[in-house]
């Protein structure tokens, strides 16, 4: 990595339990992602971005404030970063998904709330990472409990704006999501000093489209019978999706694609032709998690479309790019954004819906229906989900895990008798 | 052909070999080295029984230790190999419950022993032998004592699922002066209704197999087939069922 001490000294941050991060890190990532075989070429750029995870992007970031630009802190992909980007500000994703920051965030917070959570209030607090430094601004969401409650221990450090997320989807719901949306854009332009025109608030649905496009050809491809990419790689280029540049990022995963694309026209795949098919449904997986696709895809199987904030949930469902006044744009973006199927709404059985497709889409052999620990809305939704996969005679295990490695070795026996069990 | 079955537990490893309608076995404490624990009961069965190294054409390893096992060519899960070999022990079970020192866990099976489905607890001591083992100490007792100690008594209800906390309830229990018996008998109940639970999440079985070293504690038995309210089977070798079924998987490839 480059020298980006000074940077990181002027951020304010724990220099010395940083550099224990920035240990750690590279091991794990050539144990997790190096070691594999026959990776794609475009894989290059998201491993350069990991190497420089906290440098490249952050020094962008810093960049962009000097120039007067506004960063935004966000933590669900319920929050439009269309208007964020509109109002020439720029969104990054906040989402802790190290062991390494829970330790930072149990000081605060009760030890049964999610490792995402604590996570992200430990990267905060310890000032452990450049991103969460840099935000000038956090959106938070009512979602769960846990982080309704985060986001007030956390304003006591930062500025935190949240936004009110209905948890039923009625006409009213919706309608209330709109009105959200607005008064979001007003804190938006009030932050950013600029006003958000249609124009420029057009061409950012045009932009973060195009990024949910260049997702879906990127997951797309493992529709295929031969599979040209691992889960674990199209798993890293998402979360990477949640704070690179996005028009940067629309570049590289479209190269990435068409190379796999070529491969899979040459039925040249990354797993053995009859290597089982997986799903993996449940709570999001922040960057670095890596925990459940590693272990599956070291126990012969391919992790083959992910139902989650970090897969399917994400870039599902384009916004309407034909409207041409403030207030269609944002009914558009409230219509679209509602269509997140997130266990945090009542009944969620869309949710359940999407699965049966996908696994069909996919052709999976089996489902991993998975939430993190004190998670509680997957965790009760799991009952739901294992219910409908099994009468449509789909196999599926429920696991509940976190962040350390603790769990490791049990897991892998679960999933490797899950395995034998579908052979 | 002659293959052989090493289930590499965390207490003990277990050896079975079979040889056409000739079945040997062996149970030997794991020790801190599972792989050692393998290679040391592999060639004590071979030599009690008068085998040569060259006369077995297949090591099938599992339990927990499988991954050290490197005499072994294959390895397969403790759950694949209780199924088929709890279908071996009581033919047309449908059902398999494994209660061991570590963790418990249900499998539904086919008729051939192949696994349908199952659920695992590895989390949490509770239901597991680790429990008694725990709470038995907080009585003063060896966890081989506790069934003639349930015989008579009607339970007391022992509240706390978590075992920190049961060994303190017990403690309390006994303050006031609650006997032994229908504390003993309590706390079987206590992992009856774990293991209850466990199975009642998946529909519970017809024919159960009921393995794992608690199921040679007959009070759990009784309290686990009211819970459920069918009998279950206890095979005699109940401890050996893993590595039979990784002998039995050994000869089928
Ligand atoms: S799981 Fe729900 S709350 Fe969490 S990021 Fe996804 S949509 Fe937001
Ligand atoms: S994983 Fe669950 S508990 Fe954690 S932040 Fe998301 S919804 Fe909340």
């Amino acid at each position: 990595m480059a020298d980006y001490r000074q940077m990181w000294t002027s951020l304010g941050m724990d220099l010395e339990n940083h550099d224990k991060l920035c240990e750690v890190l590279p091991e794990v990532y050539t144990n997790v992602y190096l070691s594999q075989d026959n990776r794609p070429e475009g894989m290059d750029y998201f491993n350069f971005v990991v190497a420089e995870i906290h440098g490249v992007r952050p020094a962008e970031l810093i960049e962009h404030q000097k120039k007067g630009g506004k960063v935004f802190g966000t933590f669900c992909i319920f929050v439009p970063d269309e208007i964020i980007f509109a109002a020439g500000g720029i969104a990054t994703g906040l989402c802790g998904g190290s062991q390494f920051w829970v330790p930072g965030g149990e000081k605060v917070l009760p030890a049964n709330t999610c490792p995402l959570i604590k996570a992200s209030v430990g990267a905060r607090l310890d000032k452990t990472c450049p991103f969460f430094r840099i935000a000038d601004i956090y959106v938070g969401e009512t979602t769960c409990d846990g982080k309704k409650k985060a986001w007030e221990i956390l304003a006591e450090d930062v500025p935190v704006y949240v936004m009110d997320l209905p948890q039923m989807k009625r006409a009213k719901d919706i309608a209330a999501w709109e009105d959200e949306i607005k008064l979001f854009l007003a804190k938006v332009e009030e932050t950013t000093g600029n006003k958000v025109t249609p124009e420029a608030l057009g061409e950012k649905i045009k932009l973060i489209n195009a990024k949910r496009k260049a997702l879906a050809r990127l997951h797309g491809a493992r529709k295929n019978a031969t599979l040209p990419i691992s889960g674990k790689d199209v798993l890293l280029a998402t979360q990477v999706s949640f704070y690179d540049d996005p028009t940067r990022f629309i570049e590289q995963t479209n190269s990435l694609c068409d190379e796999i694309e070529g491969r899979v026209a040459k039925g040249e795949g990354v797993f053995p032709a009859d290597t089982p098919r997986i799903m993996i449904t449940g709570s999001p997986m922040a960057i670095p998690n890596w925990k459940l696709h590693h272990i599956v895809e070291t126990s012969g199987a391919a992790v083959v479309v992910e139902e989650m904030c970090t897969g399917s949930r994400y870039y599902e469902n384009l916004v309407d790019e034909t409207q041409t006044t403030l207030d269609g744009q944002i009914r558009a973006l409230a219509e679209r954004y509602m269509k997140i199927n997130c266990a945090c709404f009542s009944p969620n059985t869309n949710r359940i819906t999407d699965i049966i497709r996908l696994a069909k889409e996919y052709k999976v052999d089996g489902v991993l229906d998975t939430n993190l620990k004190f998670c509680s809305l997957y965790a009760t939704e799991s009952y739901n989900v294992e219910k409908a996969l099994k009468e449509a005679g789909i196999p599926v295990m429920h696991l509940e895990t976190d962040y350390s490695e603790q769990d490791a070795e049990q897991l892998r026996t679960r999933i490797e008798a899950f395995l034998e069990m579908l052979r | 052909m002659i293959a052989v079955g090493i289930d590499a537990g965390s207490t003990a490893t277990k050896a079975v070999l079979i040889d056409g309608d000739k079945i040997k076995a062996l149970i030997r404490p794991t020790g801190w080295s599972p792989r050692q624990a393998g290679r040391d009961i592999y060639a004590e069965l071979l030599n009690r029984e008068g085998y040569s190294a060259k006369q077995i054409d297949k090591i099938v390893a599992t339990g927990y230790g499988r991954i050290a096992l490197d005499l072994a060519q294959q390895k397969v899960t403790e759950i694949t190999c209780h199924a088929k070999g709890a279908a071996f022990l009581l033919p047309g079970a449908d059902m398999v419950i494994d209660v061991g020192g570590q963790d418990s866990k249900v499998i539904k099976i086919d008729p051939k022993g192949k696994v349908l489905d199952f659920a695992m607890n590895d989390k949490c001591a509770a239901g597991t032998g680790r429990f008694l083992q725990v709470t038995a100490a907080a009585l003063g007792l060896d966890v081989s004592e506790l069934p003639e100690f349930s015989q008579v008594e009607k339970p007391v209800n022992i509240n706390n699922i978590c075992t920190v906390f049961a060994e303190s309830e017990i403690i309390g229990l006994l303050a006031q002066g609650i006997k032994k018996e229908a504390i003993v008998a309590g706390l079987h109940l206590a992992v009856a209704k774990r293991v209850a639970a466990m199975v009642k999440r998946m529909s519970s079985g017809k024919q159960i197999v009921f393995t794992g070293g608690v199921a040679l504690n007959h009070s759990v038995q009784k309290y686990l087939e009211q819970e459920l309210g069918t009998k279950l089977y206890v095979p005699k070798y109940c401890q050996l069922a893993g590595a039979l079924g990784a002998a039995l998987l050994g000869l089928e490839v």
